[in-house]
Order: C-alpha cells, then structure tokens, then sequence
C-alpha cells in the first residue's frame, strides 16, 4: 500500500483516538493534519514505520500536547486563577466520561460530524475529505480550482462552526439518527458528483473527488452492512462511474448516453453494483437512492442503446416520482414516458413541470424540452430551446454540446429536401 | 459555484473618483481592503484584482500578417472594468448579497452611495448526464 493510500486509511481511527483524548475536534484535527504532512515527508526518506497507526498517533497526541500547553499559558495569562481552576475541574470531569463512554466507530462518528447540518454543503465537502478522506488542503483546494489559502479558512469556519453548535463526539441518538445519516449520504453524493462529471482536461485531478466518494461510501457500508440507503448510494456511484470513460471525447467534447461507445464501461464496477443493488432490492429496501441505482443498472446492462429496458425505467421514475418531491425527477419520468411512449407524452409531462415553476430558468428543463421536440419532428421549436438552454448553463462543455445540437438542426433545415 | 462580481465606470467615472477628497478616498480604500479580507476569511474568495485605469486602455486587433493593430480611441459612454471578484459559494443568493456589500463602497457625501455591481456566473459547473 503506498504511503498515500495508508494515511489516507489511518487518518479518521488516528482523529478518533486524538479527539477522545483531547476532547477539541478542531485542534485535533489539525495535529492530525500535520502528523500526516510529518509523515509524507519522513516516510519516503526513512522507510514506512512498523505501525504506521501508532507512529501517527504518537506524532499528533504530541502536537496536541504543544497546543494545550500554549493554550493554557494563554489562559492563564489571560484569566483568573479560580476561573482557571474550574476549568481544569470541568476537563478533569470530562476525560473521566471518555474514558468510561463505550468505544464507537470513530469513522462513523467523524462523518456524522463533519455532515453536521449547522454546516453549508461546501464547507462539509470540505472538512470531510480532510477529517475523514485524509486529503490535505492542497489537495482539496486544487480540486475545486480555489486557493489553499482559501480553502484553509473554509475548513476552520466549519470546525468553528461544529464548536460553537456543540456536537458531542458520539454518533447521533437514535431519533436523529436517521436524518443525520441521509446528510452523511447527501454529502458523498455531493463530492461523487462534483467529480464524475468533469473528467477531461485541466480538470482531470477532479476525478479523484469521486473515487474518494466511493471509497468513503464503502466504508461507511462496511461499518453499516444492512442499510439500505447506503448500499444503494454505492451502487448507484459504481453503476455511474462504471460510464466515465466514455462520456467524453478524448477533446473533452460530451457524449450523451445514447452514443457512448459502451465497450468502455466498466464492466467489473458494473458487475459490483448489479449485485449490490440486487442484494439490496430483495431485501425490500426501497429509498431514492436504490431506485435511482436500478435505473442505472439497467442502462449499464443494456449492450445497445434500443436494448434499454425502458419501460421498467418509467416505472421506476414512477415510484421514485411517488417517492420524492423532486422536479429533477419529474424531469427524468417526462423523458422515460418519451422513450416508451412517444415524445408527445413527454412534452405533455412537461407542461406540469411548466405550471411546477421551480425548474423555471433551469437549463435542463430546456434542454430535454429541446431533445423532445426535435424526436417530435419540430426542429425550428429544438433549435430555439437547444439555444435557451446553452445561455441558461454553467457549465462550458455543457453549453458547447447544446450549441452544437442547435447548430446541426440548422444544417439540417439547410438541406435540400429530396 | 462561481461567480464573478464586477466593477466597471465610464472614463467620466475614473476622473471623479481621482477627485474625491482625501477622507473619502481613505474611507474607499479601507473599505476594500476589509472586504478583501472579509471574503478570504469567509473561505469563499478566489481572486480579485484591480485593474489599471483606462487611460492607457487600448484594443488590440490583429492586422492581416497577424501583427497587432492597437486603437485606443473610444467614446465617453464606453464602461471599462475597474476591477472584479470571484468568489465561490453555495448558491446565487449569497453571491449576489456578497456583491450587495461591495456596492455600499464608501464616496463623498452627496454623491450615489450605492455602486452598480456585475454578477456573471463563471463557467464552472457540472455538466448534467445528457440522453
């Protein structure tokens, strides 16, 4: 195992065992941060240690040690010597708890908190690949193309943020527990995406984000075997990322499913998610998640395009759409009643996204109006929503694709006809 | 995502700035400076850079063999950038209350005490799944 990879598995069980310790998740998280730059720097020189676990551990519990003697000169400098005394007696109070509390999955524990929901989206990405994915600041910075200075302070407001909201270091009662761990889930499908879909180009470290993602969601399966939700988020992370390498051209340009070159799909993660997925459906789980990873499997197990298996896709949307109050998913049912029963169908469905108005502006909703139209045979209505589509995206490759789409509708209209 | 807040004026606009009065000026460049470091200290700051003034502003064409052709005549109406943000956040909103703060940019009593910001989406985000 390379050294990467091992302080990358030790970093969470090394932060566990510091902030039990210390009972200061922030400045433990930062003594962890800085045994394992000690290590990446002394390892290569020196021979990895025998108990790499240990080595690191030992290394942060002493920056920790730094930190509270600072800390409490400081104080000391600062306050009252009662005020100080009741302090110690509070800490002295606090460790004999830690030392009693039953030993929990520190892994576990450090995502529940850093998915705290005190925490905005990015600032829990971003403490997550750190506490737990063990990546450093570099390395998270440089993947969402911002400054590491910049991402240093995000890090720390979310750790201020956990301190002040006051989470204790244990895993959530069980009343919170089910709504805390659909934001753990949030949040990895959060950096799968942030990945997955940009794969080409100056943005190629990017794809890193999503082998973490599914390397963080493997572990919290194998830490929780029987949930549902969390199998079927793998699932549907290995039953995406199995397309990656044919969804864009080697120029960056997207490919849309229907003409990727599906001898490029990864036919091993392919084969772990149908399983997965399998496993899990016939236990009778059913969550958004594992619905959404069956419609994948059933893409993926398509050899051609008109193979797909699209009426069961709809309905899937169906009971996905009865499920969830998602106009992304009512979005996706309208093109799975196209594809099974003629676009009029779906344009009509897109009426009620029209009168739902939270699409309203959203370039997708455009975008497929545009695909479905010109199915329809109405190209001069395609190009007009092909091109509100391409102003209305933000992303480069995105908008280029839809322009190209409109573009070649146009050379069509050029044509002479026969 | 990214945004991109901007700052422009017209050249009428650079020649009154240069004649605001030296309290004004120092209560702008304090101003700006704070803000800086208020968005990096929020974790949401990617650049920011001010922009040399328009005097010395030209537009570049290439000529026929590629050399370039520099004009640098343009009428008094044309806005030229004066400097820009970008910062990264979670959503538009809070971009565009970013960019409401950098427009209550301190100047001289008497005068618009709100400044027009530009808040233009960087091309950053993530392509959706296409069918």
């Amino acid at each position: 195992m390379s050294i990467e990879h091992l302080l990358r598995k030790w970093t969470p069980q090394v932060l566990g065992t510091v902030v039990r310790r210390f009972r200061d998740f922030a400045a433990a998280e930062d003594a962890v941060q800085e045994a394992s730059l000690a290590a990446a720097l002394q390892w290569p020189r020196e021979g990895i240690p025998d108990n790499p676990r240990a080595w690191l551990t030992q290394v942060a519990m002493r920056r920790m040690a730094d930190h509270t003697r600072s800390e409490s000169a400081r104080r000391r400098r600062e306050s009252e010597a009662a005020h100080q005394a009741a302090q110690e007696a509070a800490y002295t109070a606090e460790s004999t708890a830690i030392e009693t509390a039953p030993q929990q999955d520190d892994t576990l524990v450090l995502l529940f908190m850093c998915c705290h929901p005190a925490l905005t989206p990015s600032s829990a990405i971003a403490l997550t690949l750190r506490a737990v994915g063990g990546l450093t600041t570099a390395e998270i910075a440089s993947a969402f193309l911002v400054p590491e200075a910049t991402m240093a302070q995000r890090i720390s407001r979310a750790k201020q943020t956990i301190k002040t909201s006051g989470v204790p270091f244990r895993l959530p009662t069980t009343q919170e527990r089910a709504q805390r761990l659909r934001a753990v889930l949030h949040v990895l499908y959060l950096i799968f995406n942030e990945g997955y879909t940009s794969s080409s180009g100056p943005q190629l470290q990017r794809t890193e984000l999503s082998n973490e993602a599914i390397r963080l969601a493997r572990i919290v399966h194998r830490l929780l075997p029987d949930d549902g939700d969390v199998a079927g988020l793998l699932a549907l992370m290995l039953l995406t990322d199995a397309r990656r390498g044919a969804r864009t051209a080697p120029d960056g340009e997207l490919i849309p499913l229907t003409k990727q070159d599906r001898t490029l799909w990864g036919q091993e993660e392919i084969r772990e998610g149908v399983a997965l997925i399998s496993a899990t459906l016939s236990k009778g789980s059913i969550g958004p998640y594992q619905l959404q990873a069956a419609i994948a499997a059933i893409h993926d197990e398509a050899a051609r395009p008109e193979d797909t298996d699209w009426p069961q896709i709809l309905a899937l949307y169906e009971l996905l759409k009865r499920m969830s109050d998602n106009p992304m998913v009512m979005l996706n049912h309208a093109v799975a009643a196209a594809m099974v029963h003629g676009p009029t169908a779906g344009l009509d469905l897109l009426h009620a996204l029209d009168q739902d108005g939270r699409l309203k502006d959203h370039h997708r909703l455009d975008a497929v109006r545009a695909h479905l139209l010109e199915l329809a045979g109405d190209h001069q209505a395609a190009i007009t929503h092909y091109k509100i589509a391409a102003g209305r995206t933000a992303s480069l490759p995105e908008r280029n694709y839809l322009m190209t789409q409109a573009a070649r509708l146009r050379d069509l209209q050029m044509e002479p006809r026969p | 995502m990214k945004y991109m807040l901007m700052m422009s004026a017209t050249k009428e606009g650079f020649d009154w700035f240069s004649k605001w009065p030296k309290e004004d000026l120092r209560a702008n460049f304090a101003f700006m400076q704070a803000f800086d470091k208020e968005l990096k200290d929020a974790g949401v700051l990617v650049a920011a850079e001010g922009l040399a003034w328009p005097d010395q502003a030209v537009i570049v064409r290439a000529a026929k063999d590629g050399t370039p052709i520099t004009d640098g005549v343009f009428p008094e109406t044309k806005e030229f950038l004066a400097g820009y943000w970008i910062v990264d956040v979670d959503s538009p909103e809070e971009a565009y209350r970013i960019a409401a703060r950098a427009s209550l940019a301190p100047a001289p009593a008497g005068t618009p005490q709100t400044m027009p910001i530009e808040v233009r989406q960087v091309m950053s985000g993530p392509p959706e799944e296409l069918l």
